[in-house]
């Protein structure tokens, strides 16, 4: 019997063979850890006693949560953090985006690796055909230390995503329709493989967005067996080092095969306040909004911004409307810069924050709403209280349908603007 | 070890954004002072009706969403001496295991808010001394167990920095 892709990147970093339910211990080709955590990860690596890192080349701090700092503790949090960076070396961006973001963008992660992150979308490096995973601040104190970790192997789902996706759906639309279909606890412990046309026809950055929410059913990692679309972009960023793509075998074991036909999916929205809550737009359309944000390493790309802008240009937000804009990194701003894409969402009455991780983390205190106000997001969650206030509603969608929103001041239709 | 305690019972997917939210964790480092704000969205005042050796007592996919392990934490800070629930979301699950809070499957259908339970962590039996039931707890796979029975990595580790499986 042959090997998913889970078994085969961890048989590699095993030095054996392994299936899927074995306890390994496996190298780690990268281990990332942010500001927002607490303890912070070189806390626990100081209580471990570690007196150096296993290898600096593969341990990667981003201040990104908070930055820049909204508080005086977040601004001493990232003060640790470059000390730490400067008596023990390793790599420290701030200011350069979202670490989900930044990681692919930077060439520490690359086709074939096993990558560890102190945040639950680490999964998001899925996109390029790395295992990786989201893990705590004590198992990043351990992998810095020790460059390896525990794992359990992961069985596999494979979602085989078909048909042909209609104008004015995207990824974003995609998997919070697969996510409302196998709900939040659907893939738990598991890992998923994503695969079929449509996933060959995605752009990177659709596919980002995809191997994103594999967390938000419980999923371990979503996987995407790398191609070309995968190493001309991987090439385009730089890979820092040699690298090893992996495939799954075509006789690979799967603990379930599942088929979406996308033919006929309408743009997807999910109510508050689970994310697995996902309907199609048909039920909300009218709901009014207070709030829409385009942020977050869901989906704040450089071809989210090209979607929204499209739908924007020209145009103006509604009247008491607030819109708030986080470019994902600096490499998506400076893009969005050179084709003028900032300035329609200026023109169309837009805030626009530097990137980071605010407008979907609660803790970045940006963009909190009121009580019961309506806030309609890019981002990955919809749990109460999750833009820093319990008493609002959010709603995730994709960039066209907050970009639609926000013309309208209540949740609308993006499809009317994609129809020529 | 047996504990004794009463059980606050809640729903399904209870996210680590409810058991401690970004807000909160953003502005302060000291978990204790954290644990202040224990489920604070979603169960105001809390914290003030733990007395220590309680357990929290989830659904389904409990401890689902971010990967702050700042959420077993703070539930351990608050004097919760375990969590018992149908299931665990994966990241919280290790994450509890590495800080040294006993977090065990059961199915707590049976369990209501307030009752008294008598927890056998070694023989992993759950005595609900207010309805006069024993539910039984899934095992935990032999290495994870080693590491909790340690206390937490932290002891685990630096006993055996090569992870001895």
């Amino acid at each position: 019997m042959g090997m998913t892709l889970a078994e085969k990147i961890f048989s590699k970093h095993a030095g054996r063979e392994v299936k899927a339910g074995e306890i390994i211990i496996a190298d780690l080709d990268a281990m990332m850890t942010h500001d927002a955590n607490r303890p912070v990860a070189l806390d626990i690596f100081r209580e471990f006693k570690g007196t150096k890192l296993c290898d600096p080349e593969k341990v990667v701090q981003i201040i990104d949560h908070h930055f820049p700092a909204p508080g005086e503790t977040n601004a001493n949090v990232h003060r640790q953090m470059r000390q730490f960076k400067e008596k023990m070396g390793g790599i420290l961006y701030e200011g350069e985006g979202i670490c989900h973001m930044v990681m692919p963008e930077k060439g520490h992660v690359l086709p074939g690796d096993l990558v560890v992150g102190s945040d639950s979308h680490t999964c998001t490096y899925g996109a390029i055909g790395a295992f990786s995973a989201g893990v705590g601040s004590t198992d990043i104190g351990v992998a810095m230390i020790s460059g390896k970790l525990w794992f359990m192997v992961p069985e596999t789902i494979k979602m085989n995503i078909v048909g042909t996706l209609p104008k004015g759906i995207f990824a974003k639309d995609v998997i919070l329709h697969i996510i409302a279909s196998v709900t939040a606890n659907g893939a738990t412990y598991k890992s998923v493989e994503f695969t079929g046309p449509v996933i060959d026809s995605f752009s990177m950055d659709a596919r980002f967005t995809l191997s994103n929410m594999a967390v938000e059913m419980g999923a371990k990692s979503g996987l995407i067996a790398p191609d070309q679309t995968t190493i001309s972009w991987v090439e385009n960023h730089r890979p820092r080092r040699k690298y090893n793509p992996q495939v799954p075998d075509p006789d690979a074991e799967y603990s379930q095969e599942i088929t979406f036909d996308v033919s006929t999916l309408s743009p997807y929205v999910a109510k508050p306040h689970l994310v697995d809550n996902g309907v199609p737009i048909e039920e909300l359309t009218g709901t009014p909004i207070s709030q829409g944000n385009i942020a977050s390493c869901t989906a704040s790309r450089i071809e989210d911004l090209r979607i929204a802008a499209k739908i924007l240009k020209g145009k103006k937000i509604a009247p008491g409307i607030r819109f708030l804009v986080v470019p994902g990194s600096k490499e998506v701003l400076q893009t969005a810069l050179k084709e003028d894409l900032i300035s329609i969402f200026v023109d169309a009455g837009a805030s626009v924050k530097s990137p980071s991780c605010a407008g979907c983390s609660g803790g970045a205190s940006f963009g909190v709403p009121a009580n019961e106000e309506v806030v309609i997001t890019t981002g990955n969650r919809n749990f109460q209280g999750r833009l820093g206030n319990p008493n609002a509603y959010i709603y995730l969608a994709s960039p066209a349908t907050v970009a639609a929103s926000v013309l309208e001041g209540k949740i609308a239709d993006p499809r009317q603007y994609f129809q020529k | 070890m047996i504990i004794k305690g009463s059980a606050h019972v809640f729903g399904d997917h209870i996210n680590t954004d409810y058991i401690i939210s970004g807000k909160h964790k953003s502005r302060m480092t000291d978990l204790k002072q954290m644990a202040e704000y224990l489920m604070e969205d979603i169960r105001p005042g809390f914290y003030k009706e733990i007395r220590p050796g309680d357990f929290i007592v989830g659904g389904i996919n409990f401890g689902c969403g971010s990967s702050r392990e700042t959420a077993p934490w703070v539930i351990k800070e608050a004097g919760i001496a375990a969590v018992i629930a149908k299931s665990f979301a994966r990241i919280f699950f290790r994450n509890a295991i590495n800080i040294g809070l006993p977090v065990l499957v059961a199915d707590i259908d049976s369990i209501q808010e307030g009752d008294e339970l008598q927890l056998d962590i070694d023989k992993g039996k759950i005595k609900n001394l207010t309805r006069s039931f024993t539910l039984t707890t899934t095992a935990l796979p032999p290495f994870v167990q080693k590491i909790l029975d340690a206390g937490g990595m932290k002891s685990y580790f630096n006993a055996h920095p090569n992870f001895d499986l």
